[in-house]
C-alpha cells in the first residue's frame, strides 16, 4: 500500500492559516490501513486544531468528510457539496488523492496534510516498512522475492557492495543488508545459479525516469 | 495560601481555588470496572473529593479514544485523565494496557496543540479503591490548579462545525 505520515503539525497550521472554514478530508483507501489519514486521523487532527484555534482565539470552521478514495473522482463527487463550501481543503489522502482533488475541482485550494513516503508492507502492529520502488519491470523472481530496488540504499542489481558487514548495511546499524537477505535467501531457495547470473544495467525508463507513467486498460475506457 | 502540606478531605475545599478564584474543569474518563466503581465506594464511604472532576463512565479505558480526549479539551476542559483497572485486571483482557499508549500520544498531541501535556493523565486502580480514587481527584486538581486556566479554555471554544460522516 501506499503509506503517507502527517506533516509536522505547525506545518499544517502554517497551510491552513489564512482560511476561515477548513475541509478536513480523510480518505478510506490506503493512509486508512496504515492509519495516518483516515475518518480516525481527520478527527484527531481537527481536534488538535480546534485546541490551538481556542488558545491563539482563531475563529475558524471545520468540517470534517471521509470519502472511500480520494483518488477516484466518483468517489471525490460524494464530497462535492463540502469541497464546494469550504475556502481550503485539506486533504490526509496520499499526493495522488490531492492532485486529483485539484483536477477535479481546479477552483478550490487543495492542501497537503500529509508526506506520502513509500510503498509499504505492515512489518509488525503499528510499523510500516519499505518493500517496493514501483520500478516498472519487477526483478523479484531474480532475487527470492526480495527487492534490492528497494531495499538496497545503493539499488545495485548485483551485490552485494563493500559497504555490507555482518548482514548490515553500512548505511546504518539497523538496515538489514539486502543482498545478504537475498543470497541466504537464494541459498535455502537451492536458486543459487540465479545468483551468479549477472543483471545487465536497468532501464530506469518505467520508473519514472521516462516522465509520468500512466496505464490505459482499453477495455474499461468509456 | 494555597493548602499545601493539607492533606484530606479540607485539602480541595480550602484551595488555592478560593484565592484565585479559579476552579479547574477536569473530565475523568473512568473504567465501569474499577475507577467509576471506586468514585461510586468514595460516595458510598462519604469521603470528600474534589467538585472539579467530572465522571465520563466508559466500558472500558480502551474505549477512551484520543478523539474523545481532544475533543474534552477542545471543548474547554482544563485537565482530564484516564482512570483504568491495574495491569492483569481488565474486564476485556488488555483495554486498559491499550489505553496507555494512547493517553501517551494524547499528551504528544495536545502539546503540539500548545497545551501543557501535564493537563492529561493515566491512572490505573482497583473497584476498592475509593480513597485512591478520591487522592487521584484531589491530587489531578492540584496540579491543573497550579498550572491554572487552559489557554483553550478562554471563553469555551464554540463548536460549529458538522461532524464527521463517511
Amino acid at each position: 500500500m501506499i503509506v503517507a505520515e502527517r506533516k509536522p503539525y505547525d506545518e499544517i497550521r502554517s497551510l491552513i492559516g489564512p482560511y476561515k472554514k477548513v475541509l478536513v478530508f480523510g480518505c478510506g483507501g490506503c493512509v486508512t490501513v496504515c492509519a495516518t489519514g483516515g475518518e480516525k486521523e481527520a478527527e484527531v487532527l481537527a481536534g488538535q486544531l480546534r485546541i490551538t484555534d481556542a488558545k491563539e482565539g482563531v475563529a475558524r470552521e471545520y468540517v470534517l468528510k471521509t470519502v472511500e478514495r480520494q483518488c477516484e473522482r466518483e468517489f471525490l463527487k460524494e464530497a462535492q457539496a463540502e469541497i464546494e463550501a469550504a475556502d481550503a481543503v485539506l486533504s490526509l489522502a496520499c499526493g495522488a488523492g490531492v492532485n486529483l482533488l485539484s483536477e477535479a475541482y481546479p477552483a478550490k485550494l487543495s492542501l497537503p496534510a500529509m508526506n506520502t513516503t513509500f510503498l509499504g508492507a505492515n512489518d509488525s502492529p503499528g510499523a510500516w516498512v519499505e518493500r517496493c520502488r514501483g520500478c516498472g519491470d519487477c526483478v523479484l523472481h531474480l532475487t527470492g522475492g526480495i527487492c534490492p530496488v528497494a531495499r538496497c540504499a545503493k539499488n545495485i542489481l548485483n551485490g552485494p557492495c563493500g559497504g555490507t558487514h555482518d548482514g548490515k548495511c553500512e548505511v546504518g546499524e539497523d538496515v538489514d543488508c539486502v543482498w545478504s537477505l537475498i543470497v541466504k535467501r537464494l541459498q535455502a531457495l537451492g536458486q543459487m545459479e540465479r545468483y551468479r547470473e549477472i543483471v545487465a544495467p536497468k532501464d530506469w525508463r518505467p520508473g519514472g525516469h521516462g516522465g509520468p507513467r500512466k496505464m490505459v486498460k482499453e477495455d474499461l475506457k468509456v | 495560601m494555597a493548602s499545601h502540606g493539607i492533606e484530606g478531605d479540607e485539602a480541595v475545599a480550602a484551595s488555592s481555588a478560593k484565592v484565585t478564584g479559579f476552579r479547574p474543569r477536569i473530565v475523568a474518563f473512568c473504567c465501569h470496572y474499577c475507577a467509576y466503581t471506586a468514585a461510586d465506594l468514595a460516595g458510598a464511604a462519604r469521603l470528600e473529593y474534589s467538585p472539579s472532576v467530572e465522571i465520563v463512565r466508559v466500558p472500558c479505558t480502551g474505549k477512551a479514544d484520543v478523539i474523545h480526549i481532544l475533543e474534552a479539551f477542545a471543548a474547554g476542559a482544563d485537565g482530564v485523565f484516564v482512570a483504568g483497572c491495574l495491569d492483569g485486571d481488565c474486564h476485556f483482557i488488555n483495554g486498559n494496557l491499550r489505553a496507555k499508549p494512547r493517553v501517551a500520544l494524547a499528551k504528544k498531541l495536545i502539546a503540539e496543540a500548545g497545551l501543557e501535556p501535564e493537563r492529561l493523565e493515566m491512572f490505573q486502580l482497583s473497584a476498592a479503591e475509593g480513597d485512591r480514587f478520591r487522592q487521584i481527584a484531589d491530587e489531578m486538581t492540584r496540579r491543573i490548579e497550579k498550572l491554572g486556566p487552559s489557554p483553550a479554555a478562554k471563553g469555551r471554544a464554540k463548536r460549529t462545525d458538522t461532524g464527521a460522516s463517511k
